[in-house]
Formats: structure tokens, C-alpha cells, sequence
């Protein structure tokens, strides 16, 4: 669906925000972009709409160029931004407008949406508050039926109970042909949700893998105790949260915000265990050396 | 659907499934619902309600048919109460360290058994 190769940007001529970026993503999965303010997830978002374009590498999505701007292209993509531009018009006006332009909409869907989240169809959206303004135009958005849908902050400045309307619209509107892709700070909203998990770092990618993936390698749970293999803790009452390795061969519960501050406090060892084992020109012995240094903390 | 934090999704999701046959919600035959409108309803992803019915399948609580879905299937109920029993014992061992550590005895366990 997605494929990103060597991909370099630049805001000016220092600020490198990609350096030859490798990023690929299929059709059929929600993907959940991760990262810290600044290192360029909005940027990424953008650039696969097609609305920045690469200064070295490539991209391609759906088998075009985005930077070309294909008719074709843009019809099957939608990209939801954090903040709204003002629309002068209702929703209704909003959708005789621009639902042309896009083959797969649905009436019947979009309405379906409006009378989930409580949008008022005829009322200005201008008019309305910061969150019923998102909402409406995730209304537009989903009933878009693109194949490649990129959302960024959904979930900020919705209430509570829109929070979980959106959750249930985006797991029942994912298909196998479709790919969403959210970035967001919120991981506790989209918790169960999104599944790959994209870490984005300072000009790199620290992890793009399933969450059984990620569980198969790594163990979150709660130890009376702390260890040296533990990767990343927090303490609590009785004892600590913890990442560390899965030697233990169970699947456990993926915590998104222990993850994400793991991989922030690994940074190396988390290319290396995630990215670099995908890359057979780069996959060190990471298994083995992973596998000594388990025995030998056991010896101890 | 409220999720516990020490157990991987897709085996709650099973878990549930499996408390629904057996308190007879599903009986052998019944469809299950898709992948899809599974995932709405708990608010998961339908790549991880699909990872609990393949779970399901392999242990032989459900089969797929073609263009219909996920099926109960015959032997459901002792295989559901099998697994889930498995599961149950590996939570044995923390139960009985509580146990000592509290010097509670299995007849004061009895006790409560009986005032049931």
C-alpha cells in the first residue's frame, strides 16, 4: 500500500527532519504513528497525502506518486487534519460539494456517522465548538471510503463519550483493502485499537510491528522486584511496572505508554531488535547475543 | 468490554466467547458474530478478533465455514471448559502464595464453600 524508500526532508536547509527514511505499510491494518513533538509525524502525514514533498527518496502509495497529485490518487485518499480549517458551509452543503470527488462515498454510512456522533447536519460548522467541528469532518471523512485513510489527533478535543463512538466507527469501518493510519498522543483512546505500532524518532523509525510482534519479544507486567533486564520501569504500589525481555514465552498485554517509553529510553536496542531483524543485509546476532546475556544473568 | 491488564486481548476476547457457551448464550451451530462487528462492539481492532477465533479454532470451540462465518462447534463446551480450565490452574500457584502468606487454611476455605 505504502512504500517509502530512502525518503530525506528538510525544513530550510538544517532542520533535517527525515534522513533516508525506510517505511513500508499494507492494506487490511490500522497503523497507530507514534512519536515525540517535533520529529515529524504531521510531516509524514502530509507527505503521503501529498501535500510535502520529498527532497531525496521516494514514495509511493497505492502504486502513485503522491507529489504528482493524480486525480486518481487523491480520490482515494483523506487526510483528516488535527485542526480544522473553519467551513463556512453545513455538513450537508459541506458533502454536495466535495463528495463528488470521491467515488467510494456513502450516503448511507455518512449518515449512519452524523446520528452516532449527534452532528447537526444543517447547522454551520464554523459555527459549532472546536470538537463538534472535528467530528463533523471525521463524518465526511469515513464516509469517504478511501483506501487510504491518515488522521492526525483525532481524538483530541473530543468528549468523553465521542471518544468511544470513535473507537467502535474506526473498528468496524477497517477492511482488508483500507489502510488507516493515526498519529496521536492519546494512546490511552486508541488503546486495543491501533495495531501496528509506528515509533517515530528524530530522523528514524524505532519500530513498526504487530502487537503480537512486539509481545512476542517483550514482556509487560507488574515484578515485586526490579532486575537489570528490565528495559524500562515505573514504580507503583507493591512493586514495579515493567518492560523487559520475553524469555518467559507468554503473550502478555502490550501497555502502549510503557512501550513508547521504552523504546524512548532504548533507542538503539530497539532498532536493532525491531527494524534491523526485518533487514536480512542488517540483521546482526542480536538473537544469540540476546540469548548470552539472558544466561549469564541467570548464572548470576 | 472492560480489559484486564495481565492477559494478552485476543485471549480475553476468547475467554469471553467461551463464557458464552458455557452459560449456553451460544450453542453448537449458532454464528458467532464477524470479525467485524465484533470488533465494534468491544471497541478492538478485528485483526485481534480475528487472532482469538483462529485461538478458538485451534483448540476446536468453533470452525469456519465458507461465506457464513464462525460456527459453534459440536464438543464446544467441554473443549471451552478444558481451556479455560488450563487457564484457570496457572493462576493456582499465586492464589496458594496469598493463601500462606494471609495463614489462610483450605478449611477456612471449606467454611466459605459452604456458606455458599
Amino acid at each position: 500500500m505504502i512504500e517509502i524508500k530512502d525518503l530525506s526532508f528538510r525544513y530550510g536547509k538544517y532542520y533535517t527532519v527525515f534522513d533516508r527514511l525506510n517505511l513500508n505499510l499494507k492494506a487490511g491494518y490500522i497503523y497507530g504513528l507514534l512519536g515525540e513533538n517535533g520529529v515529524g509525524k504531521t510531516t509524514l502525514l502530509r507527505m503521503l497525502a501529498g501535500l510535502r514533498f520529498p527532497d531525496e527518496g521516494s514514495i509511493h502509495v497505492m502504486g502513485h506518486e503522491p507529489r504528482r497529485r493524480n486525480a486518481e490518487f487523491l480520490s482515494d485518499v483523506y487526510y483528516l487534519p488535527e485542526v480544522i480549517n473553519p467551513v463556512k458551509l453545513s455538513l450537508n452543503e459541506y458533502v454536495k460539494l466535495y463528495a463528488p470527488f470521491y467515488p467510494r462515498f456513502s450516503h448511507e454510512q455518512l449518515a449512519y456517522y452524523i446520528s452516532g456522533f449527534g452532528i447537526n447536519p444543517v447547522q454551520k460548522i464554523a459555527q459549532s465548538s472546536h470538537g463538534q467541528q472535528k467530528k463533523a469532518m471525521m463524518c465526511f471523512a469515513l464516509a469517504c471510503n478511501t483506501r487510504l485513510l491518515l488522521m492526525d489527533e483525532p481524538t483530541n478535543g473530543m468528549d468523553i463519550p465521542s471518544k468511544s463512538i470513535f473507537r467502535r466507527l474506526i473498528a468496524s469501518t477497517a477492511a482488508d483493502d483500507k489502510c488507516i493510519v493515526i498519529s496521536t498522543h492519546q494512546v490511552r483512546d486508541l488503546e486495543n485499537l491501533i495495531d501496528p505500532i509506528i515509533i517515530l524518532e528524530k530522523n528514524r523509525i524505532l519500530l513498526n510491528n504487530s502487537v503480537e510482534e512486539i509481545t512476542r519479544k517483550l514482556w509487560f507486567g507488574r515484578s515485586p522486584e526490579k532486575s537489570d533486564k528490565d528495559l524500562y520501569r515505573e514504580e507503583s504500589i507493591g512493586g514495579y511496572n515493567i518492560v523487559g525481555y520475553n524469555d518467559r514465552q507468554e503473550e502478555t498485554k502490550m501497555d502502549i505508554e510503557m512501550l513508547f517509553n521504552a523504546a524512548i529510553q532504548n533507542k538503539t536496542l530497539f532498532k536493532r531488535m525491531f527494524i534491523d531483524e526485518q533487514d536480512p543485509s542488517r540483521r546482526s546476532d542480536f538473537a544469540d547475543e540476546m540469548q548470552k546475556r539472558l544466561n549469564t544473568d541467570r548464572e548470576n | 468490554m472492560e480489559f484486564k491488564s495481565d492477559k494478552a486481548i485476543f485471549e480475553q476476547i476468547a475467554e469471553y466467547v467461551c463464557e458464552k457457551i458455557l452459560n449456553d448464550d451460544y450453542k453448537p451451530e449458532d454464528r458467532i458474530p464477524s470479525v467485524r462487528e465484533f470488533g465494534a462492539r468491544l471497541m478492538v481492532n478485528p485483526n485481534t478478533v480475528m487472532r482469538a477465533y483462529e485461538h478458538l479454532e485451534r483448540n476446536g470451540i468453533i470452525y469456519s465455514k465458507r461465506g457464513i462465518g464462525f460456527l459453534i462447534s459440536e464438543e464446544s463446551k467441554r473443549k471451552a471448559a478444558e481451556m479455560m480450565k488450563q487457564d484457570f490452574l496457572k493462576t493456582a500457584p499465586a492464589f496458594l502464595a496469598r493463601m500462606k502468606l494471609l495463614g489462610i487454611s483450605f478449611a477456612d476455605l471449606q467454611t466459605l464453600a459452604s456458606d455458599e
